[in-house]
């Protein structure tokens, strides 16, 4: 890699960081409209034309609050689950590409922080597993039961959803054959959207999703009326800020990876070939734009759907949240790992 | 030994119930319905609400042209169960002969139950419309004369629900 790809890179890098935190902040925001609108409010319409600059106000809300750290807390690793919640959050995007490739001089350029990486796909199921680290350390660490009981939920959550996870894309990885995202995508743009092949396997990936971002149905690891606010209980200010910001990261990442894995990313129209349609060059500025607003529409609208859900759906109880991971779910997904398989043996 | 029961819920549903999806979808639906219902909400500061004439909002004084109505008989102090009306009474050499020369109410203890109006013989203390009540400090709380009387035209809708319910 040359120094002129290594800034570029790290530009981009720094761009998307920021803009994902940005977008992670407005989910918040999202997240209270949609609610209010749901239960016939209007929500936040105070701050800006309306509430538009409700996100800013609450983090300087936050930054300007004390942090208060509980005496018997352990305070290195209190002050680490932050960090680590929101680092592994922020990773997961490395791997997913924004854009179509655009050609310069010959080259190929993609807004992604890692241009090209090769096992994308297990990049992501790699970041997502070390994502519960923040969260159980975010727990453990404050010495509070309840706390600790959110932080060990959300770890047996995660460990029983990532098999089914991991199953449930084996199956799109099985049908494209790579592991790359953007190839992912190509394959998907030349052929047809994933979701078409796999809709099942969609549905596997959603809920599993639900589960490994913490989301209700499946939020046990804070269920507010039994654990008071569970593993970020004890956390105030920006720390708790950022608890919070990178459970919306996460959810934002997981949409992207699920618009570029079964949405086909940034392929504008299902079926056909966007470019002769529209009549630019594959690799233009042009298409380049449209392939972004496509990508970042799909990527929004699953983060409405996950929003949607939360304020639809009533929390699962302990007991049926683990019948549903180990009895139904990852039956399931083996089933449709076991008929993709033979489908792909069969009909290519 | 086991829990034996039989025409439970979960075996009263049907296959398509027990798989969940379509029942979340129908779920989801009507959430998605309630979206783009009319709102509920008043946007306080600038959209007040006006109560009706049988609201009990804050105790008042009538106020005529020639003064209050009040006579200072003391009823509403006795009547009152939180003990938040202060009256002390003094003559006049007007008809009315009585006047009260001291009335507070304190407004941290008023619970707003209407009594001293029930027991008024004169209609001269009424609950008023006013519900936005707040004080930067406990003295503040205290209302004197000059707070609580009202001119009688203000407060007609009430006199009249009075006459016509009480």
């Amino acid at each position: 890699m040359s120094t002129t790809e290594l800034i570029i890179v790290l530009v981009q890098a720094g761009i998307l960081v920021n803009l994902m935190l940005v977008a992670a902040a407005y989910m918040v925001l999202a997240e209270r409209k949609v609610a209010a609108w749901i239960q016939n409010r209007i929500g936040p319409n105070r701050v800006g034309p309306w509430g538009l600059f409700q996100s800013f106000a609450d983090v300087i809300k936050l930054y300007l609050k004390e942090d208060v750290v509980p005496a018997a807390a352990d305070y290195k690793f209190h002050l680490l689950a932050p960090i680590i919640a929101i680092g592994v959050a922020v990773t997961v995007f490395a791997v997913i590409p924004f854009t179509p490739p655009l050609e310069i001089d010959g080259t190929l350029y993609t807004l992604t922080m890692t241009p090209n990486m090769n096992i994308g796909v297990l990049a992501v199921l790699a970041m997502t597993s070390v994502g519960v680290y923040g969260v159980a350390l975010a727990g453990w660490s404050s010495n509070n039961k309840y706390s600790l009981m959110g932080g060990l939920r959300s770890s047996a959550q995660m460990i029983s959803y990532e098999l089914s996870m991991g199953l449930a894309i084996v199956g799109v990885v099985l049908i494209a054959g790579t592991l790359n995202l953007v190839e992912f995508i190509n394959w998907q743009s030349q052929n047809m959207w994933l979701i078409f092949l796999q809709p099942f396997g969609f549905i596997l990936f959603m809920v599993t999703a639900l589960a490994e971002t913490n989301r209700a149905p499946f939020d046990l690891p804070e269920a507010e009326p039994e654990l008071v606010g569970g593993y970020h209980t004890e956390y105030s200010g920006m720390k708790f800020g950022l608890l919070y910001l990178a459970e919306y990261a996460n959810i934002l990442a997981s949409s992207c990876i699920m618009a570029a894995l079964y949405l086909g990313g940034w392929d504008a129209i299902p079926f056909l070939d966007d470019a002769a349609i529209l009549g630019f060059p594959a690799t233009s500025i042009p298409m380049v734009v449209i392939g972004h607003v496509a990508f970042l529409t799909k990527a929004f609208a699953l983060v409405f759907v996950f929003i949607w859900i939360r304020w639809s759906l009533p929390r699962f109880r302990y007991d049926q949240l683990m019948n549903l991971g180990w009895k139904i779910l990852l039956p399931l997904a083996l089933a449709n790992v076991v008929l993709t398989g033979l489908g792909v043996y069969f009909f290519s | 030994m086991a829990n034996i029961t039989s025409n439970t819920e979960a075996q009263r549903l049907t296959f398509w119930e027990r798989i969940y999806l379509p029942e979340i979808a129908k779920g989801l639906g009507l959430t998605l319905k309630q979206m783009f219902k009319p709102k509920f909400t008043r946007q306080y500061p600038e959209e007040r609400w006006i109560p009706e004439g049988s609201y009990r909002g804050r105790p008042v004084l009538v106020q005529e042209e020639d003064g209050e109505r009040c006579v200072a008989c003391g009823l509403c102090s006795r009547v009152c169960p939180a003990l938040a009306i202060e009256v002390r009474a003094a003559e006049t050499d007007k008809e009315k002969e009585r006047y009260p020369e001291k009335f507070e109410i304190n407004m941290l203890r008023c619970i707003y139950c209407g009594f001293c109006e029930e027991v008024c013989p004169e209609e001269a203390i009424v609950m008023s419309k006013d519900y936005e009540l707040v004080f930067g400090s406990q003295e503040e709380g205290i209302f004197g004369k000059e707070k609580l009387l009202i001119p009688v035209a203000q407060l007609q809708e009430r006199l009249e629900f009075l006459r016509q319910w009480r």
